[in-house]
């Protein structure tokens, strides 16, 4: 069960459980619908952009321990940064859940946003850790569409 | 005696360890294993017998022709087909379908015709008719079904009336495991005037069919589901149906003559098996029908519903499983949610313990929707699997919810 418990984390269970920054966000500059058909995760994500600040930040929906968690410890990571942070922060979590086992987890920065590097053991399941990602990119960019994991 | 006690030998990939846990293979609604006898027809057919069919005068030829051809004998047993003209080889249940829709449908459904579908279907079983009324200004009705996973005949008796073209229904549903009444559903369509396509893609493993009992039009299956190969399937049709059809795809093998005039068909079922087909597969699929055929179709049906049983009253008593689709007529298939896990979660989770599960919408979105959940955990039975695969299965369910409560 050791390599389970590097996924399901007790933070992890208690984020999935009762997550952070969950609801809407009114008033809110930016919002996205996020995707992942495989599992049938669905995601909407807020975001209040001030000054190239995350003002604030929520997200809704329904899915499974991980993508509810990842969105949860986002939002929490995310709350007042810059959208430059945001970007390479972005870049550094998906790195982390797509290295090789072996390699070690470059932690500084990155926060609570580590317990996430589990996932590295569990291909089928980055898709779920990387959706609220994605969803907030195209939020931000305020594309129409739907972010998607495929 | 038990005839499945020494099944699991004839099955070589079940002896494998999966994260150092013995595999526990529940995902068979999804693709069965396959039998040693099924590896081996196909390895001796590349080995010995590769050669291209109903062209060839020499050896290989002529032997990989007959092992071919075999397989439709063996098919018209299986399924009791009049004859072996009825048996049409196709890449699996999803292009069988999207045959008939494309060649029967074409040729027999117009503007203000109607076509009923089940509201348990397989997206194979949707999509090829929502194009086939895109294209002709038909109507695509949906059939519903009761809070157990039972379609409501009453409402499909209304539903019935003399614009009705086609009632395509699934047999035995991947997702739920009902077994619909397909004899009373193919008598009240016939009275009408409408034909009926029966998807067996999950059926036909799990019990025994008689085509020409039932009067069915149109029945459909994928080998992989029944312990053949990927990448072939069965389209059944009435001899004087496909007569009329028009071909589907056109090539080599499916016409007579061909000059830059005009071609002329080949004879059924040649006329639906444009090119070179999957040899190897229907080769493949012979020795999987011929292995179902040792076993006995009543044999299988009772040992997977002494499964099934065992396994719903174990999820029953646990208090803590919801049951998804609890048809009084069911095989093979259960669907459930456990409180507080989420499906994709417990499916990651009993993978570490060595059983394989399937998570998800199962390709059945319209389902998932009807009972109010993104997705549902299943675990599908075949006749490997034993009451030990069963208690392995709920003792890492439990292990599950406790993680999460
Ligand atoms: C009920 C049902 N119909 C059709 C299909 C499609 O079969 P295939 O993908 O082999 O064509 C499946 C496979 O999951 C099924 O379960």
């Amino acid at each position: 069960m050791f390599d389970l418990r590097s996924l399901y984390q007790e933070v992890i269970v208690d984020h999935s459980k009762s997550p952070r920054h969950f609801g809407k966000l009114d008033p809110c500059t930016h919002q996205a619908d996020g995707h992942n058909p495989l599992c049938g995760d669905q995601l909407h994500v807020y975001l209040h952009i001030k000054n190239g600040c995350i003002d604030d930040l929520s997200f809704e929906g329904d899915g499974c321990a991980i993508s509810v968690a990842s969105a949860s410890i986002m939002s929490e990571t995310l709350k007042g940064k810059t959208l430059g942070e945001f970007e390479a922060l972005f870049d550094r979590f998906q790195q982390m859940v797509t290295a090789p086992v072996d390699q070690p987890v470059a932690d500084d920065g990155m926060g609570k946003l580590t317990v996430l590097a589990g996932v590295r053991e569990f291909p089928s399941r980055v898709k779920c850790a990387i959706l609220c990602w994605h969803t907030l990119k195209s939020a931000m960019h305020a594309d129409s569409g739907v972010a998607k994991t495929e | 005696m038990n005839p499945f006690i020494d099944i699991r030998n004839d099955f070589p990939i079940l002896k494998q360890q999966v994260y150092g846990k013995p595999l526990v293979y529940l995902d068979n609604a999804a693709t069965t294993q396959k039998p040693t006898t099924v590896i081996d027809a196909l390895c001796n057919y590349y080995r010995q017998d590769n050669a291209n069919v109903h062209r060839g005068v020499h050896a290989l030829s002529e032997r990989a022709t007959v092992n071919y051809e075999r397989t439709r004998d063996d098919l018209v047993g299986l399924i009791h087909a009049n004859n072996r003209r009825e048996i049409v080889f196709v890449r699996g249940a999803t292009e069988a379908i999207n045959l008939v829709a494309q060649s029967w449908g074409n040729a027999n459904v117009a503007a203000g015709d109607e076509i009923i579908i089940s509201a348990m279907e397989h997206h194979s079983n949707i999509v090829p008719w929502q194009w086939l009324c895109e294209r002709t200004g038909a109507t695509l009705k949906i059939a519903p079904m009761n809070a157990r996973g039972e379609l409501l005949m009453d409402q499909f008796d209304a539903m019935l009336h003399a614009r009705t073209r086609l009632v395509a229904v699934v047999h035995q549903s991947n997702a739920l495991g009902t077994i619909n009444p397909v004899a009373e559903i193919i008598q009240k369509s016939h009275a009408v005037g409408a034909k009926v396509l029966l998807d067996g893609a999950q059926a036909l493993a799990h019990m025994a069919v008689d085509v020409q009992a039932l009067d069915v039009d149109f029945y459909v299956t994928s080998a992989h589901k029944m312990y053949g190969p990927t990448g072939v399937g069965m389209l059944y049709a009435k001899e004087a149906l496909l007569e009329a059809m028009p071909p589907y795809q056109g090539g080599g093998d499916m016409i007579r003559t061909v000059s830059f005039e005009r071609s002329e068909y080949n004879d059924l079922p040649y006329k639906f098996e444009a090119g070179t087909p999957n040899i190897a597969g229907v080769i493949g699929f012979g020795a999987a029908l011929r292995y179902l055929q040792s076993l006995g179709m009543d044999a299988i049906a009772k040992h997977e519903q002494s499964l099934l049983a065992y396994a719903t009253d174990k999820a029953e008593s646990t208090g803590y499983i919801r049951l998804i689709g609890t048809a009084k007529n069911k095989a093979s298939v259960l669907s459930f949610a456990v409180n507080g896990v989420h499906p994709h979660d417990l499916g990651t989770i009993l993978d570490r313990d060595g059983v394989a599960i399937r998570a998800g919408h199962h390709c059945a979105m319209p389902v998932m929707k009807f009972f109010g959940v993104p997705a549902t955990a299943r675990a599908s039975f075949a006749v490997y699997n034993t009451k030990d695969d069963v208690d392995t299965l709920f003792v890492a369910i439990e292990q599950a919810y406790a993680m999460f409560s």
